[in-house]
Order: structure tokens, then sequence, then C-alpha cells
């Protein structure tokens, strides 16, 4: 495993440096691509969170969970109820939806936990689809079901009450005067996703990372070796549901608005994809996966007939209809159908994801130098 | 780097705030990206100006996003002067004059809401922050229409709501940005009531499926209101999820509670399997309490008619608008829309498009895009000619008052789209409720209009 090799300090230091200059600099960058806009970047920093935590749990100690949207869904209402009665300040939101995340992770991954492998992703997204179930249905009162839970203005919230805060605009997050939307929502995603990505840094670089891996290579040698693994698995799985917990109450921080298809396992389903696609057990790549499925669904499902006519506008008339009967199929309401067939091709191709095929590169070029 | 742990520790805590305070300066670069202060979002500046259209391209409402987005594409070619100018030659008072919007080529972006609230306010706020969207319009669910509404208002965005029929849009939601031309399940009830007791009498025991979101909750609340008035007791109402497509869980209970209606609080795909279903299993068939079994959709369009097939025959509900009205603005616009498209519109394409017009007009009339002077332009606005007689934009709730259609399946219908007969046409001062109606979900503050 490499991503668990001891490396200098130094390397690690250069990357938590570029990693932080990348993510700060995204509005820069994301102009090259079409995607220098606030809701997108927020998308990124938010999803790139729930696919690390995600790939705590799933890249180090092989343990495919497919129910990571219930934790999502959680934090998401925990963060909008910690609106409604206690403050629109995100802080106590972050907070109660990790405590809260994290306890549900712990019951759930309590009982999960006692299976292994296919028995133990069916374990979870049952628990995930109950939720999802009971946010519809019975939990209603506390979910608004179907049309979601919002923030209204004649909600308590007993500590903005209590210091004088008066909210005059809009209902939004408000961190102590900023408002929580655009780009100052985006940084205060991209400073969580920053702390994330260190706290993942520093599981892989521990011998706490090392024991998971222990897991992962052969639980049973590690058992003969005196270890018992299920402590070290339901801690890593708390923590992972925790970082789901907390890109759910991301999303309600940015965007009051809390609502149970959050927690359907298509949401599990997807950072699954995220995880494979950018490379299993690698640090970048989920969060690389993450920001390449949110680039999809958002900028190529917004290319319509008439952005295609444009960009063919260059070529003879009949060739440029021809070049977008082919290209039709596969962006606007088809972004699917392209998403797959990278999916596919990265699979077959590259089975380590994106990380992988870098690698590849690397290599090459290293060795046309020589 | 402290030596004890060497082996697997490498970034320690001081690393880290170095790191960060590297990172600070960093972030300090890209603080330049932040929007700098328009005078109003999305002020055009160029030679063009741009709408947003936000329709269900996906999910239990997409046929009726589809025809939406016909419409739009229809209003987009008439505002600009292109095609042969629809309810822009019928529209009254109008200042529109062929040529764009206060001398601007009107372009559009599209993005689709799943009918899902996150999707719409994401592709809302896509349109907005990356495409300059001046305004955002269209949706077919009052879910949605809430959320979008609500997102635009805090953006300083004009929202032109599509088809939304929940009280709530324009009730205790209604927001400052936000404007219904659609009517709403008040005046459904208020037109269905009196022809529900004229063909089926008073004495009824009525059960109600319901779409388990704001409209549905709506729409039952409306027509028990209505129909306990006339004297009519509600047996049950039962609540079934947006996506139900088997509804066979839900209608044999039915058969055994002793009522004697049923009305389906369904509206698209849902209605289309609701009531196919219903009929199949041969509620209109029975006879209880001495009386045929009977079905009411209080909500009814063409598209669904066409979707549920023979089932529609004989049964009652209301509608915004109808093609077959013979009125000039209805004739002109399906003339137009048929020859663009080979078939006549749907009532979500006419609010649509009329929408488009209208909030371009205001547009014109105002001679501006700045929000605060297009709401002052319709509030209040009085017009004629687009469909539905005289309609007059509420100032107090934004909500548009004119007369509703009563209509049935037609028995014998002569096309796949001739489908509906208008029954009755309820007078607007019949429908009408007064803006001090004392009920929680007709209460609400439209909040203000900011001016930077």
């Amino acid at each position: 495993m490499e991503a668990i090799n001891p490396s200098s300090g130094r390397k690690d230091n250069l990357t938590m440096i570029a990693f932080t200059v990348v993510v700060l600099t995204a509005p820069l960058w994301g102009k090259l691509i079409g995607a220098d806009y606030p809701d997108l970047l927020q998308r990124f920093a938010i999803f790139g969170l729930f696919a690390i935590g995600f790939n705590l749990l799933f890249g180090l100690t092989g343990y495919l969970s497919f129910g990571h949207a219930a934790f999502l869904g959680i934090g998401s209402y925990t963060a909008a109820w910690s609106f409604k009665l206690l403050s629109m300040n995100p802080i106590p939101a972050v907070i109660f939806a990790l405590l809260l995340s994290g306890l549900f992770a712990a019951v759930i991954g309590y009982v999960s936990l006692k299976r292994t492998g296919i028995y133990f992703a069916i374990l979870t997204l049952a628990f995930a689809q109950m939720s999802y179930n009971l946010a519809y249905s019975v939990l209603t009162p506390i979910t608004n079901g179907e049309t979601g839970l919002r923030v209204l203005r004649d909600d308590p919230r007993i500590i903005d009450t209590a210091l004088g805060v008066e909210i005059q605009g809009p209902l939004l997050g408000s961190f102590f005067g900023i408002e929580m939307t655009g780009y100052s929502g985006f940084y205060f995603c991209a400073v969580m996703l920053i702390a994330g990505f260190y706290v993942a840094l520093r599981v892989f670089r521990s011998p706490f990372g090392m024991k998971l891996a222990a897991i992962k290579s052969n639980q049973t040698r590690m058992e003969y070796t005196g270890y018992n693994p299920k402590p070290y698995l339901l801690a890593i799985f708390i923590i992972s549901g925790m970082y789901a917990g907390l890109a759910g109450a991301l999303m309600v921080i940015v965007d009051p608005l809390a609502g149970a298809e959050r927690m359907q396992w298509t949401v599990s389903g997807e950072v699954v994809l995220m995880t494979i696609l950018g490379g299993v057990g690698t640090l970048v790549g989920p969060l690389l996966g993450a920001a390449i499925i949110k680039y999809f669904e958002n900028i190529f499902s917004a290319i319509n007939e008439s952005v295609l006519l444009a960009t063919f506008d260059f070529l003879p008339e009949g060739l440029q209809e021809f070049m977008v009967t082919i290209v039709h199929p596969f962006v606007g309401g088809g972004w699917h159908l392209t998403l797959g067939i990278l999916f596919m091709s990265v699979i077959i191709f590259m089975p380590g994801g994106i990380m992988e095929g870098i690698r590849h590169l690397t290599d090459w070029i290293r060795r046309r130098k020589e | 780097m402290s030596d004890d742990i060497k082996t697997y520790s490498t970034l320690s805590r001081r690393g880290f705030l170095k790191t960060s305070v590297a990172g600070a300066v960093a972030a300090s670069a890209p603080m330049f990206f932040v929007k700098n202060a328009h005078a109003f979002t999305n002020e055009p500046k160029g030679s063009t100006v741009t709408f947003g259209f936000n329709v269900p391209q996906t999910g239990p409402y997409a046929e009726e996003g589809a025809d939406e987005l016909r419409a739009y594409e229809l209003a987009v070619k008439h505002i600009n002067g292109e095609g042969d100018g629809g309810m822009l030659n019928t529209m009254k008072p109008v200042s529109l004059k062929g040529d764009g919007v206060n001398g601007k080529k009107v372009i559009f972006v599209t993005g689709d809401t799943q009918t899902k609230s996150p999707a719409a306010r994401a592709s809302a706020k896509r349109m907005i922050e990356r495409d300059g969207a001046i305004m955002i319009t269209g949706g077919s669910s009052s879910g949605v229409a809430v959320a979008v509404q609500s997102l635009c208002h805090e953006q300083g965005v004009i929202f032109m709501a599509g088809l939304t029929h929940a009280v709530d849009t324009t009730g205790k939601d209604r927001r400052r940005y936000g404007f219904r031309h659609f009517f709403n399940t008040e005046m459904s009830g208020a037109a269905l009531a009196p022809i529900l007791e004229s063909e089926f009498g008073n004495q009824r025991l009525a059960y109600h499926l319901t779409a388990d979101y704001n409209w549905g909750w709506s729409q039952e609340g409306s027509i028990k209101k209505h129909t306990e008035a006339l004297g009519w007791q509600t047996r049950a109402a039962v609540r079934t999820p947006l996506k139900e497509v088997d509804f066979s869980q839900y209608i044999t209970p039915v058969l055994n509670s002793g009522a004697d209606v049923l009305v389906l609080n369904h509206y698209g795909k849902n209605m289309v399997d609701s009531l196919t279903q219903s009929v199949q299993f041969g509620l209109r068939d029975k006879q209880v309490n001495g009386q045929d079994f009977q079905i009411v959709v209080p909500l009814f369009s063409r598209l669904m008619a066409r979707g549920a097939g023979d089932s529609i025959k004989g049964i009652y509900g209301s509608t915004n608008w109808n093609w077959s009205l013979q009125d000039k603005g209805s004739e002109a616009f399906v003339k137009s829309f048929g020859s663009e498209y080979g078939f006549p519109p749907s009532q979500a394409a006419h609010t649509c498009y009329v929408q488009a017009l209208l909030y371009a007009d205001a547009c014109q009339r105002a001679g501006t895009f700045h929000p605060c002077d297009v709401i002052a332009a319709l509030e209040g606005h009085q017009f004629d000619g687009m469909g539905n007689g005289p309609v007059e934009y509420r100032a107090e709730d934004h909500q548009c008052f004119k007369d509703v259609l009563v209509v049935k399946g037609k028995e014998a219908s002569s096309s796949e789209f001739d489908l509906l007969e208008v029954v009755e046409v309820t007078p607007r001062a019949k429908v009408e409720y007064p803006t001090t109606m004392q009920d929680a979900n007709y209460v609400g503050d439209l909040g203000s209009c900011r001016r930077v």
C-alpha cells in the first residue's frame, strides 16, 4: 500500500501547502473549465469532504458501506434544526451535526460491523433506506417530508434572540455577520475541507491507519498477532460517518433547505462511484472523483441544443447539424451516459482510478527524461 | 517534527499552522473575484438579456416540463420579433414591440428541476451565478416553486412561477420577488363545489388520496373545506408518496371504506396512474349508499387526460386554461404553438408563455430591468387578451385573479387532443378570496425589494 508508507514530514507539509493553495484558489482555476461560480465550487468542497470521509472507511479497511447517505441526511436535518432552534451561525450547526451523525454511526456501525463483505454492505444499505423511508413517512413532523425542511422567519432561534441578533435580509446562514452564500459560503466549506483533509492525512500516516490497513490485508492474521480489529473498525466507521454528517451540515449552511432525497441509496452509490473513479485508498483521488462527477452533473447537463449549435457554428451548415445530432445524446439530459462511459473506461483501463492514470503518466515522463 | 513518532507522524500541528498561514495568503488572491457591487443582480450589460427557464426534464412531471420549455422558446421568438407574434397581437395593454426588451435581444438558458427542491435550487443558482440570468421562471410543482421562489428572493432575482397550484406559493410562502399567474387550490375548490353539488348531491362521503407534499395538502384542505360546507363528509384522507406508481394498496381500502366519492389530489403521472388503476379496480361501476360511485380530479390537464385514456370520461375537475377556448388570445396562441410544434399547447405551456410575456412587458413598461421597478410594474397590473379574460395581478400577494374553468372528461372525443369539455366558466368574483383570510396557509409576508 503506497498510501500508507511513512513519508517524510517535508513531503506531507508540501502536500498540505499545495492542497491548501489549490483549494483556496479554486475560483481562479475554475475559470478555465467554466466552473468559476460559487454554487459549483461549494459542491466540489462538500462532496469532496464526503468522499474523503468515505474513503477513510472503504479505502483503508476495504469495508464497502452502501449507506453513507443516511449520515449525510442526518447532518443536514441536524444543521437545519440548529438553524431553526438555536442560531443562524454555522458553528453550532457543524458541532451538532458532527455529534449526531457520530452517534448514529456508532449505533449503525455497531450492528453492521458484525458482518463483513457483501453482508456488511447490505446491512448499511438497509439502515440507510430505513432512514430514508422514515424521513418520508412517520418522521414528517421532523423532516417535513417531500417539501423539505426549511428555515422560517418565526422560528425561535434561542441564541440569536438572547443575543439580540436580528436577521434583516434573507434567511441565510451567517458567520458572525458574514452571509454564508456565494464565495464566502465557499470559503467556509473550503476551510472545512482543508481541515478534513488534514485529519485524513493524519489518519493515513498514524499507527491507527496502519492497523486499518492490516484489517484490509488480512483480518485473521491481525487477530493472531493479538489485536482485536472491532474497536478500530468501529472508530473509523464513526469518523467516516462524521465526515458525511459534516458534508450534510455544510449543504444546509450554504443553502438552508434539507430534503429526504439526500438519504436515498443513489447518493450512497454516488459516493462509491466518486471514490472508485478517483482512486480507492488514495488521499486526493476521492476528491478528484467528486469534482468530476459534480462537474458533469452541473456543466454537461446544462448544455442544450442551442449551445451546441453555437459551438459548432464554425462548421458548414450540414456538418454542423450532423455534429449536433451526434453530440446531443451525450450532453444535457444525457450526461449520465457520458459519465457512464467515462466510468467504464476508467475501471477497465485504470482499475486504480484516475490517480493510477496520473501515476502512469508521471512514471512515463520520468522514463522519457532518462 | 518530534522524534518519537517520526516513523508515522509527519505533519505536526505547528506545521499545519504554518501551512494555514501560507494558505491564508493565497486565499486573499481570489477575493478579488467576489462579485463587485452591481446596481442589481445580473444587470444586463451587452446587447442581450438572459432569461433562465427552470423546468422538470426528468421525474413525474417531465411531460409538463417539456411542454413548458416549448412555450418558453416560442415566447422568446415572439418577444424578439420572430414568428407570427402570437399573443403579442392580442395582449392589452402591450408595450412590447417585437424588437426584444428595452432594446436588448432575449436569449435563454435552461435547467432541470428534476421535481426535487434541492436540484431545482442548484440549477437556478447555476443560471443566476454563472449564466447571468435576469429572471428565473418555470417549474411544475409547488414544492419546487416555493423553494426556488425563496432562493430568487434571496438573490434579488425575479421569479415568474410556472405551474404551481398550492395556495402556499402566494399564501404563507409569498415573496416580493415571486409572481404567479396560475390559479390555486382555493379557487379550484370554490369553482368545483357548486358543480359537484348539482351533479352528485349533498349527501356524499368522500375519500381523498393525496400526493404527500405541500400542493397535495393544500388541494386536500381546500376540497374538504368547500365540500364539507355543502354537507359532504370526509371518510378519510390518505397521503401517497410522490414517487408512487402502484396505487393498488391505496385503492383497495377505498372499496371497503363505505365512501362514495374518491377525490384524487394527484397531478401529472401520479394522477394518470392512480386514476387508471381506480377505474381498473371497478370503482366507477360500483354502487355505494344507493348512489353511483364517483371520482373527482380537482386539478385537471389535457396532458394527463391523454395519459389516462378512456378512464377520464365523465370525470370532473378544474383547469387554468384549455386550448379549445374561443377568445382571440387563446386562438392566437394555439395557432402559433400548433404551427411550430404540430399539436395544441397544454395549460402548463399557456401559463409559462404568458408569464414570460408579462415579465418582458413589465420590463418594457418600467424601461429598466431593475427588479424593484419591474415588481412595481407588475403589482396591481391589469391585462386582458391572454386567454383568461380580464386578469389582475393582486399587489398584496402577487396572485393573478381571473375566471376558472370547470371541465369534464369528454365522452366522445374527436381527436387525441380534444379530451376536455368546459362545463362552466366560474367568474372571478366567485373564486376571489380576501387578503385578510385568517388561515395560516393564506397569511404571509412579501418582504421588501432591496435597492443597493
